[in-house]
């Protein structure tokens, strides 16, 4: 096993879901979730993803889990391709690997108490006896601070910060090494988003665990991410050491960003970076550099080629042509 | 007290949902009405040998059609047996073919729709074009061609009308599936590396059969009329075992002079239909006020 640092790599991976059409079209549709995205997660780390809503960054941890099939490219965990794994094999992947959700409602069963969600992952991989599972059923409870009094009680009766403590809890059950975490804090008060945050932050101190952050508020991923990748249209756009990425972002799409993320202090005079045009369509996107469209740097390169992720500073890369020997 | 004894063991929302479905439950009066007859029908035909009061099967020559009186409240059929004894025992029948045979239906129903929900694509397609094939029969006549070919007994006729009457009960399930297999409960099972029959009979399933309880509650009385015409036209439940259609038989043949062989057996159809039909609706609407 090579160990690099590296827990996940991510090479070239693509995401195609094709669009229903008329039954007699002859031309195939597809929505271009993921195309073409190299990433590393490096051990131990927390590695922030953010975008618009419908840039592929869900679709993108969907592909990690392989909850979803990529339709090309590689993803290597700890050095194996795990896209060819077979189903057996994968299920003992999925020990190594698990997910938070974003909405608390939906990700657990209303009809399972509180004890068995949590405890499902050790009956499916046959974990201990009754009396152990049990036991560390509790354990995971105390973890996420739950009182162990509540495991007989049904999802229904928590708030919604309760609740993603529980489905924490469950992705803990495993001992995974690396947790997607899908926006699990954007459904959640703001009070309570600070408190499920730190116990994140806690939790990867006590386990070592690595996570994939995906997330819309740039505050709270700056909060937390060790590194950040932002995407745009299925691709990254630029990704950076945390305050690199806040001091200084490189990408127009980055710097737009960062400039419509509201500071909550009123005096303070900011020049806004205001975006023109819609966000464009997954199904067609704009040729050469996606971002073009809307781009106010853009020059006469911009449609015609698409820009690569290069390193343009240490650990800072950026897929923009207004950076490198290209210019 | 009581109260309290209840809050006790209460398991969260099993009870609370259940709280609900009860205090909805009593305030509609035919809901009410249709449970009633449901279970004095039960009870009659569970209690049918302490409460006829002569054997259904005894031949009488001297009491031929006799008019209905204080000894035989029914009066007595072609042959002098009591009518109201073998309605009695004629409950049996129709309450055994309309629990047996939708409960074969729901079964089938509930697997085909289970598959054609969770898997999608080609099987999806597959189950779902069965049905629509399934559906384009006249149901009745392809019981008479099946019954025709098969020993009229009262297990083909059960295993018949239940073969043919799965395709709702596989199209709601299947409906369910899909949605159900979108929410994030049953993607943490496949992350968690469960496999597809867990996710499906432990954790979907028991999300999706509040519509299948009404689907098969109407559909037992659509069994229990399907049983009582093939009885009347002779390829149900063949004589001497008593059932309400083939009463009704009789009571065809003598209309002109014996009309209580044809009204009673037909009032018990019509209430024992137009029961299961109220207690259906009744479910439907205080399990959920949304599916009206």
């Amino acid at each position: 096993m090579s160990d690099n640092g590296n827990l996940v790599e991510v090479k070239n991976l693509k995401k195609f879901f094709p669009v229903h059409t008329h039954f007699f079209s002859r031309e195939k549709i597809f929505v271009q979730a993921v195309v073409g995205v190299n990433l590393t997660i490096r051990r131990g780390e927390t590695l922030g993803l953010v975008g618009e809503s419908g840039c592929g960054k869900s679709t993108l941890g969907r592909l990690i889990l392989r909850l979803e099939e990529a339709t090309e490219g590689q993803i290597l965990f700890e050095g194996e391709d795990i896209l060819h794994y077979s189903s057996e094999r994968l299920r003992q992947l999925r020990r190594q690997m698990q997910i938070i959700f974003q909405d608390p409602y939906s990700s657990l069963n209303p009809r399972k108490t509180v004890g068995s969600i949590i405890g499902e992952p050790l009956i499916i991989h046959k974990i201990g006896n009754r009396k152990e599972q049990e036991e560390r059923v509790l354990r995971l409870m105390e973890v996420v601070g739950l009182r162990p009094e509540n495991i007989n009680r049904y999802p229904h009766e928590f708030s919604g910060g309760q609740r993603q403590r529980i489905g924490i809890a469950r992705a803990l059950a495993l001992n995974p090494k690396l947790i997607i975490a899908d926006e699990p804090v954007s459904a959640l008060d703001v009070s309570i988003q600070a408190q499920v945050l730190n116990l994140l932050e806690d939790l990867q101190q006590e386990f070592h665990l690595t996570y994939l952050f995906i997330a819309h508020d740039l505050h709270v991923v700056e909060h937390i991410s060790d590194r950040v990748a932002v995407m745009h249209l299925g691709r990254i756009a630029e990704l950076a050491r945390s305050e690199d990425l806040y001091r200084q972002p490189k990408h127009p799409y980055t710097q737009a960003l960062l400039s419509a993320n509201p500071v909550p202090d009123p005096t303070l005079e900011r020049k806004r970076i205001l975006l023109q045009g819609e966000v464009p369509s997954p199904i067609h996107p704009p040729s050469g550099c996606n971002f073009h469209t809307r781009c106010l740097n853009k020059f006469n390169m911009c449609p015609t080629a698409v820009p690569q992720l290069k390193e343009i500073e240490p650990d800072h890369w950026v897929a923009c042509f207004l950076y490198g020997p290209n210019k | 007290m009581l109260k309290e004894k209840t809050l006790c063991k209460t398991s969260g929302e099993q009870e609370s949902l259940r709280h609900l479905f009860w205090k909805r439950f009593r305030q509609n009066k035919l809901a009410l009405v249709g449970a009633f007859i449901v279970i004095s029908l039960f009870l009659v035909a569970l209690f049918a040998p302490w409460l006829s009061p002569y054997d259904p099967g005894q031949i009488n020559i001297k009491k031929i059609l006799h008019d209905p009186s204080a000894k035989h409240i029914f009066g007595t059929d072609q042959l002098g047996r009591d009518v109201f004894s073998r309605m009695i025992w004629g409950s049996r029948i129709s309450l055994l073919v309309g629990f047996v045979s939708m409960g074969l239906a729901t079964l089938i129903g509930i697997f085909l729709g289970a598959l054609a929900g969770f898997y999608g694509r080609w099987i999806d397609n597959l189950i779902m074009r069965f049905v629509d094939i399934m559906l384009c029969f006249p149901t009745f006549f392809l019981i008479l061609a099946v019954i025709a070919l098969l020993e009229p007994n009262i297990w083909n006729i059960m295993i018949i009308i239940g073969i043919t009457g799965w395709m709702g009960v596989a199209r709601l399930v299947r409906a369910e599936f899909l949605s159900l297999k979108e929410r994030d409960f049953a993607v943490a099972e496949k992350a968690l590396g469960a496999r597809d029959f867990r996710i499906i009979f432990r954790h979907i399933l028991p999300n999706a059969l509040a519509p299948v309880l009404v689907a098969a509650t109407l559909g037992v009385a659509g069994a229990i009329l399907t049983e009582s015409a093939l009885s009347f036209l002779g390829i149900g439940v063949q004589p001497p075992t008593p059932s309400w259609g083939n009463i009704l038989t009789a009571g065809k043949d003598n209309i002109q002079i014996a009309w209580w062989l044809s009204l009673y057996p037909g009032l018990a159809i019509l209430i024992t239909v137009l029961g299961y039909n109220l207690l259906g609706e009744g479910i439907r609407d205080a399990i959920d006020p949304r599916l009206k």
